[in-house]
Formats: structure tokens, sequence, C-alpha cells
């Protein structure tokens, strides 16, 4: 009856779970999405703790609570920059406690099977499931335990290079061990003979030795990624956590974590395929990390850059009508969101039309200038995507690029020997007149010289993006 | 040529339709000017001043017309004057061929070439001759000068000594030439300009000149200026209700309010009702400059400076341009002597009347003994119109049909070939896995397949969202940890009780930055 009442709960939780995703088709739908998403959740943990198999139900429900305050304080304080650091974070959570129940299931198993048959059938809760396997069952068990415990240890310490490398704690740049990525395909051997090993007898030294390996794989791989694709590791991660639960699902018997976990899994691959796509990049050589090497030499930029100041900048934006915003990440470092924010809807007020075109990796995250620019408050439908927006900027008078720069490289169009040749870019150079605010001559993330900055219709408003923007704004009239 | 400007007999008209200045251009084309005696005496220009220019000056009318082979002057010439003249002579002048019918009639039957300047088409080459705009400038201006004069209080505002002086208030209706030249004369006085026109393409020129655009909360606003060479169409009665409607509202307020509405060939329109001057406070001035046309204002009276009970004054005077004769001479001077050059193209003092030009087309009324009035409309239209998109170029049916089949023929072949690589491998675990993982498998397969459909329905600008919801589901681990918690040894109970608490925060951790994220999505 009660194992009946469970499952009922697990079908409604996972249809809502399935609605909650659907939901995020449109901005508005989205807002009741994330109700079912909660309701679902809430539904799902209260049929576990009443339940078979569950125990301890006061410690269960405090721990909880104290995780939820935790989770609620960071969750309200967390500047909407640093979001993608806190995706990265609760990734690695994730992770790490797959791992954990990962080596519970094998302590549990471990010591059902040292039992004698008598002592096998009075076992009570999660023990009682594992009692009644046969041996097939045993191994295939085994299996999804150590597959289960290998990604959630790869999530753990990948997400947590990922976080530092988002927060600026870990050096962003592609960094690799002597031995590369020997190194990486050495440990998933390892792992291999160990699962060999693991399914034989059950050792818990295979165990451990592998989860040590796992760990290793996750620190190296995202290490060797450059910081610019960030986005498709943070999708990856997000994948993989899914994937983790999917196989702690299938260890436990339980259909609810298998179907969220599919959901996860499949949602984060289609956002790291997307994410690859726009950077005309194959997965495996965004995973295999850096740029591939270069199959002969980048094209000669001719001209110099030209720095132009706030007045001229000024100038040409109120003489002009048709303005585009090209925002990247170095928006998101100066903080600029808010000065961006407040130039629009200057600009608007004189019925100039201003809108914004976002590529699909700007930033650090999926849709990461979306979130910055609807925090601060610049409306949605002015915000397109690259594909809307990129057939009007020859009839656009003036386009601000801040802080981006591989996404508005013309290099990706003009020289099929550059590394990112291929990648669809914003054609922004296609406008009467481009300004790019940027912080000093440097390349961006990627290292790559951009001929963008060297055009003719360009110039460079070089400065803080946020200070810059600020210099601005008493200049519009 | 010879030609040769009359005196205006009309009451009170102190403009000339040639100027000393403008002689002398007219000169240089090879024309010989002449002047009737007294002509520019309302402008203050003397004959003395006309012959330094090298001006003849004729005795009377009588003498001019008869020496001379186009004969100029500002207002619409006289029965008298136009029998006077004689076969293949010019007249140019203001005609109002619309309302003149018999005095168009007059100039056929002379043979009379007569050369409206009030039919000046609008456009950008014949700018420099369009006598009415040059007129309206200098009436919008006079305008305000008449409404100061009569109005016993300061434009601007004042902080003084003696105490605060709000600024005057003032509505300028229809914003055309004269309205627009109104704005910038009343902004320039300190005023606090207010403006409407039910032309919403011309907010931006208001605004430009310093007044506050009136915006009508009306659907059919949209009158599209360009389709009627520039110039105001007659609204329908909705939005002339709303209209009014709007007036009412403004109408206590207002210290000042200068009309200048008028619709091309049809009487003016009634804007300014009786119970809006009623409801104007005290001191309150009214400046009609449609009053020639009957009038914005209900009370309009032309020609006269009425005060109402109330103490309204209204202003419906038809003579502005008149009342600064020098400027408006000047101005109209020089309209009439582009109008010449024109006219004269190979600048040998050689009139040509070609019927071929849009202007000189559009503004002759009478031709060779035939009324060429109301002229074809013109080749160059007055105002571009909005170039409709260009449509990418439709692929027949035939080839998107077959375009179709082949994207549908390969999109089957992939769809069948997964298919079967999947259905191969499934049915290859199923033989050897057991029944209760297969169980769990087919939930697997399926749930991911749903993600699959539901995920690429998810809009880009979502997807930090979406990670942040899948995020946050993702801690149905939690499920795991609440499982195992309840059994076994020590360390399984405090390895779930870390899972439990961190998946805890995660749950919490997650959904919450979802929510405080769309929240903040809004629409403009």
């Amino acid at each position: 009856m009660e194992f009946g009442f469970t499952t009922a709960a697990y079908v409604v939780a996972a249809i809502l779970f399935i609605l909650s995703l659907g939901g995020l088709s449109g901005q508005e739908s989205a807002k009741r999405a994330v109700w079912y998403g909660i309701v679902g959740m809430a539904l799902a943990v209260a049929a576990t703790l009443i339940g078979p198999g569950s125990g301890l139900w006061l410690l269960s429900l405090i721990l909880v609570a104290v995780g939820g305050v935790i989770g609620w304080i960071v969750a309200t304080r967390v500047q909407m920059t640093e979001m993608p650091q806190l995706v990265a974070a609760m990734h690695s959570l994730v992770g790490l406690a797959a791992v954990f129940i990962g080596f519970n299931t094998h302590i549990e198993l471990a010591r059902v099977l040292s039992l004698d048959p008598t002592a096998r059938e009075a076992l009570t809760g999660f023990a009682a499931v594992l009692a009644h396997k046969s041996p097939v069952e045993q191994s295939i068990l085994r299996v999804e335990t150590f597959l289960g415990v290998f990604i959630g240890a790869v999530t753990f310490t990948g997400s947590v290079i990922a976080f530092g490398k988002l927060a600026g704690k870990v050096d962003g740049k592609a960094r690799k061990l002597p031995g590369g990525h020997v190194l990486n395909a050495g440990a998933a051997a390892l792992s291999l003979v160990l699962l060999l090993v693991y399914l034989a007898n059950g050792s818990t030294l295979a165990l451990v030795v592998m989860t040590l390996a796992a760990l290793f794989i996750g620190y190296h791989l995202i290490m060797g990624i450059g910081g610019a694709d960030m986005p498709v590791v943070v999708s990856m991660l997000n994948s993989y956590s899914g994937w983790a639960a999917a196989a702690i699902g299938f260890s436990l018997s339980n259909d609810l974590l298998i179907v969220v976990g599919a959901l996860v899994g499949s949602s984060g691959a289609i956002l790291s395929y997307i994410m690859c796509k726009a950077m005309n990049r194959s997965f495996v050589s965004v995973i295999l990390g850096g740029f591939g090497g270069e199959s002969g030499p980048a094209m000669e930029i001719v001209g110099e850059q030209i720095a132009i100041d706030a007045e001229s900048v000024a100038a040409a934006l109120n003489d002009a009508d048709e303005i585009i915003i090209v925002p990247g990440y170095g928006m998101a470092v100066a903080q600029a969101q808010q000065s961006v924010s407040e130039l629009t809807r200057k600009l608007r007020a004189r019925g100039k039309s201003v809108r914004f075109a976002i590529h699909p990796v700007a930033g650090r995250l999926p849709g990461h200038m979306n979130v910055l620019l609807a925090e601060a408050k610049v409306p949605y439908d002015i915000v397109l995507e690259m594909d809307e927006i990129n057939e009007d900027f020859p009839s656009t008078d003036v386009v601000i690029v801040i802080g981006s720069n591989d996404i508005v490289n013309p290099a990706a169009q003009e020289d099929p020997n550059s590394p990112i040749a291929g990648m669809p870019v914003l054609e922004v150079w296609k406008a009467k007149q481009v300004f790019v605010s940027k912080r000093g001559q440097g390349t961006g993330y990627s290292g790559i010289e951009n001929p963008l900055f060297y055009k003719d219709n360009t110039r460079m408003f070089y400065g803080d993006a946020k200070k810059s923007l600020d210099q601005l704004l008493p200049m519009i009239e | 040529m010879k030609i040769g400007a009359l005196r205006e007999n009309y009451e009170g008209e102190a403009r000339v339709a040639v100027t000393p200045s403008s002689a002398a251009h007219l000169r240089k084309l090879g024309h010989e000017v002449f002047v009737e005696s007294g002509a520019g005496a309302g402008a203050g220009f003397s004959d003395a001043a006309y012959q330094a220019a090298g001006v003849a000056v004729a005795p009377n009318a009588q003498a001019l017309i008869a020496d001379v082979d186009v004969v100029v002057k500002v207002r619409p010439p006289e029965a008298a004057e136009l029998k006077a003249m004689r076969r293949g002579q010019v007249l140019i002048s203001y005609f109002y061929p619309t309302q003149n019918a018999e005095l168009l009639e007059l100039a056929r039957e002379q043979g009379v070439t007569a050369i409206a300047m009030d039919m000046v088409p609008r456009i950008s080459r014949a700018q420099k001759m369009d006598a009415l705009s040059s007129m309206a400038n200098i009436a919008g201006y006079r305008a305000v000068i008449e409404a100061a004069n009569n109005f016993g209080r300061f434009f601007t505002g004042q902080v003084t000594a003696a105490g605060k002086v709000p600024p005057a208030k003032v509505l300028i209706v229809g914003a055309g030439v004269a309205g627009l030249a109104a704005i910038g004369a009343a902004t320039s006085l300190g005023a606090q300009v207010y403006a409407f026109d039910v032309r919403p393409e011309v907010a931006e020129q208001i605004e430009s000149m310093g007044a506050e655009f009136v915006y009508l909360d009306f659907a059919e606003q949209a009158q599209d200026g360009a389709a009627t060479g520039g110039y105001a169409a007659p609204s329908s009665p909705e939005f002339r209700e709303a209209q009014l409607k709007k007036f009412r509202e403004l109408a206590p307020e207002m210290d000042i309010v200068i009309t200048t509405a008028l619709i091309p060939g049809r009487p003016a329109p009634k804007l300014w009702t009786e119970d809006m001057v009623q409801a104007m406070k005290t001191g309150s001035v009214i400046v009609d400059l449609a009053a020639e046309r009957g009038g914005n204002c209900d009370l309009t009276v032309p020609d006269a400076r009425i005060v109402t009970e109330n103490g309204v004054v209204i202003i419906g005077y038809t003579d502005f341009p008149s009342r600064m004769g020098a400027q408006a001479s000047e101005l109209y001077g020089n309209n009439i002597r582009h109008m010449l050059s024109d006219l004269t193209p190979g600048k040998d003092g050689v009139i040509v009347q070609n019927m071929e030009d849009d202007v000189i087309r559009g503004s002759t009324v009478a031709y060779d003994g035939d009324v060429t009035w109301p002229p074809p409309p013109p080749k160059v239209a007055a105002i571009a119109a909005a170039k409709p998109k260009e449509k990418p170029k439709e692929p027949t049916p035939e080839e998107r049909r077959a375009a179709e089949t082949a994207a549908f023929r390969a999109q089957t072949r992939n769809q069948v070939g997964l298919l079967v690589v999947g259905g191969v491998l499934m049915l290859a675990l199923g033989l050897v896995a057991p029944a209760s993982f297969m169980q769990h498998f087919i939930v697997f397969v399926l749930s991911v397949f749903i993600g699959f459909q539901v995920i690429w329905n998810v809009s880009h600008s979502l997807h930090t969202p979406l990670m942040a919801v899948t995020n946050a589901i993702s801690s149905i681990i939690i499920l795991g940890a609440l499982m195992q918690i309840g059994s076994g040894s020590g360390l399984v109970i405090v390895l779930a009780a870390l899972s439990v608490f961190m998946a805890g925060i995660n749950i919490f951790g997650g959904f919450l930055v979802t929510r405080r994220m769309l929240a903040m999505f809004q629409k403009s």
C-alpha cells in the first residue's frame, strides 16, 4: 500500500518536472514552470520520507532545513553576474552527493552479502532491497554504482575547477599537466580495469582508487579548457550531474531518480550541443581543450586601432537613429549592465531604436547576457538573438560593442586560417559606425587578434565599461 | 524680358513683389525691372531706392502693364488689372484658383499666362519659391508677437524680488510652417509651449523646436502626411471628438492659444469651440491664423480683435505677413526671383514656359488661352513614401516541394537508421540483462527521449534559468540519500546525511535563483 502510494507520487512528480522544463519555452510560462518544479520536488521528498526504506525522519528534515537555509541565503545574496559560478558550485554538490550515495550502496551491499541468509531476511529498508537481488542483479548493481561514483566524482572536481575559473580564483587559461590528454586517457583506462576488478570481487580498494582517478579526470579535464569555452563546460557538467543521478537511480531501483536524471542529462547535452554549434566547434574539440592547431599563418592585419573619447561617442549616438548594443563577458565583469540599461532608456526616450544583439556564447553561461540585461530591467523584447538581428547590421547607424571580442571577430568569416574560422559571428562591422568599449589593447580569452578593431569604421572606446558608459550618460540629449 | 511689379491696391497690404535687392538679381538674369510708383512704400522701399537699384519706375498701373511682359504682384489680381493685360503676358502672384473661378476664367479669356505662387508644388527643388511657407513663417512669428502684445503678463517665468512670475503656457494647434515658427518664437520668449498636430510624424519636429507634443490617445491617429504632400487631411469624426476632448482639458490651463490648422482647399476646421473659450482665464489670448478661411475658433471675427465677455482676446487678423511688410516683401521678392530664374533657364532674359517641368506646370493655372488647373500629379512625390521592403525571392512551388520532399526523405532515413540501431542495441541488451533492469532501462530511455523533445523548445534567452532549474531538480538525488539514511552502519548514515544536507542546499538555492532570474524578465 505504502509502496503504491510512493510510486503514484513519483509519477506525479515526474510529470511536474517535465512540465517544469517544457514551460521554459517562453518567459511568461517559465514563471509558472518553476512552481511545477518546486511542487514536484516537495512531493518527491515527502513521498520518499513516508515510503519504504527511509528512516531517521527527524534528522533528514533537520538536514534539509539547514541545507535549505544555507541555499536560501546564498541564492538571495548572489549577484546576477556571479550566476555562472553559483551554478557550477551547485553542480559540484550534486556530484559529491552522488559519490557518497554510491559509496553507501557499496558499503551496504558488502554488509548484506557478508550476512547469512536468515539475517538477510530480517533486514529492513534499503538493505532489504539489496538482500533480495540475484547474483546477476548484483553485478549490474555494481556496474551502476561504479558508474554513478565515477560520473559523480568527475562532476565534483570538474565543477569545483569550473567554479574557480569562473570566480577568477583559478587562472582562466587552458592549462595541462605534462602528458596532457594521455593522463586523462590513462586515468580512464585505469577506471575501466578497476571496474572489472570491482565486478569480480567487489573490492573497496578498487572503488576508492577509481574515485581518485575520476576526481583527477574531472580536475585535469576542466583545467585544460579555456575560460571562453566555459558555457559548454557548465552545460556539460550540468549534463553529467544528471547522468550521475540516473546511474544512482539504477543502483537504487528508483524510477524517479532515473527519470529526472535522464531529463537533466539530456537537457545539459542539448545545451552543450547548441553552444558548440554556436562556436562552430565539435564537442570533442572543446573537451580536449584549447583551440586546435592553426593550419596556416593568420591573415595579416593592416591599419591601427583608433581611440575615441566619450564626447565623440555621445555625439554619434545623438545623431543615430538605429543603435545596436552587443554585450559580452566584459559587461558582466565591469558590472556595467545597469549603466547599459540607463543608456538604453535615455536613448529610447529620445525616440531612437535601441536593440541588443546576443551571441549564443556571449558570457560564461548559456543565456548569461539575457539574465544580466533582465536584471538591469532591459525589456526582453528588444534583446534579440544573433539569427534575428544579424541581417540588420548594414542598416544600423551605431553599434556599441561592450566587452565582447571573439563573437564579433570578422576573422571568422574572412580568414580561413583563423582558429575560429567558420564560427558564426555578429556582423557588427557592416554597420556605419562601431564603437568598441574595451579595457585595453589586449586580446580576449581566446588570445586571437580581432581585425574588427582595426577597421575604418571602428573606434576604440578604451576604459572600464561601466566608467565609460557613466561618462557617456550625461552627454546623451 | 521686362518685369514689372504692381502696387498692391488691397486695403492694408504693405507687401511688394519686387524689392531693390531682388531686382538686382533679376537684372542678372537678363531682365529689365519696372515698378509702379509707390509700390514699395508700405514695405519701406522708396521709388528712389528702386531707381538706385536700376529699376525703372512707372507712374501708374496702366503704364506699367503696357510696358512690361511679366507682371508680378502679391495679392490675387483684381478684375480690372487682368482686363488691362494683353494676350501672352505673364502674371505671377497669389491666385487661389479654387476660390477664384471667375478670375481664372477671365485670365483664360484674356489669354494671360497666370502663375499662382500659392500652387507651387511641395517638392524639395521648389522650396525656394514656396511663398506659402515663407509667409507662414512670418505669420507664425507675428502671431506670437501679437499675442504677447495683447497678453498682460510675461511670457517667461521669473523669480524677482517683487514676487514669482509663472511662465505663460502657450498651445499651438497645427504644426505646419506657421505653427513651428510660432513654437520657436514662443519658446525663445520663454513660454512653456505645447503643440498639437493630427500628423503624428511631426511630433519629432515639435519636440526639436522645444515644445511638448500633446499626445492624443487614439488608435486611428496614424495619418500619413506623406500621402497628401505634407499637408494635413480631414480627420474622422471620432478622431475629431478625441481631439476636442483633449483641447477641453487643456483650455483652462492655457494663457495663449495660437491656431494654425488649415486643410488645403477646404474651410478651416473648427477646433476651438465656444465652450473652450469660456473655460479660459480672463486675459488669455487666442490668435487665429486661419481667420481668412473662416477661423479655427468659433468666435473669430476675420480682420478684427475682439474681447469676449469673460475677457479673452481673440485676434482674427488676416494680414500678419503684411504687418511685417519689409521682411515679408524681402522673402516674397526672393520667392518671385527664384520662380523667374526657373523660368529663365538660359539666364539670358528669355522666359521659357516649360510645361514639362513639375514646378512650372504645377503652378501655372492659365496658359495660352486654356485653364491648366488642376495640374496632373507631379512626377516627383513631395515626400518620399516609405519604400516597401523588397520581398525575398520566393522559390517556385515545385522547387519548394522538391526541397521539402528531399528534406523529409533525409529526415526519415536518419530517424529510421537511429531507430534500427537503437532497437538492435536494446534487443541485444535485453538478451543478457535481467527483467528488473530492463524495466528501469525502459524508463530511462523514455525519459531521455522526453528530455530531448522538451528541451529543444526552450528559448535561447532562458538557457540560464534552464540550467538553474535542471540543477535544482538534479538534486532529486536526495531521494537516494533519504532511502539510505535509515539503514545500516554509522558510516552510511554520515555519508547519507551529508548528501541530504548538500542536496538540501541545492534544492532551495537552485529554485530560488531561478525564480529570481525569471522575475526579472519583463516586456517593454
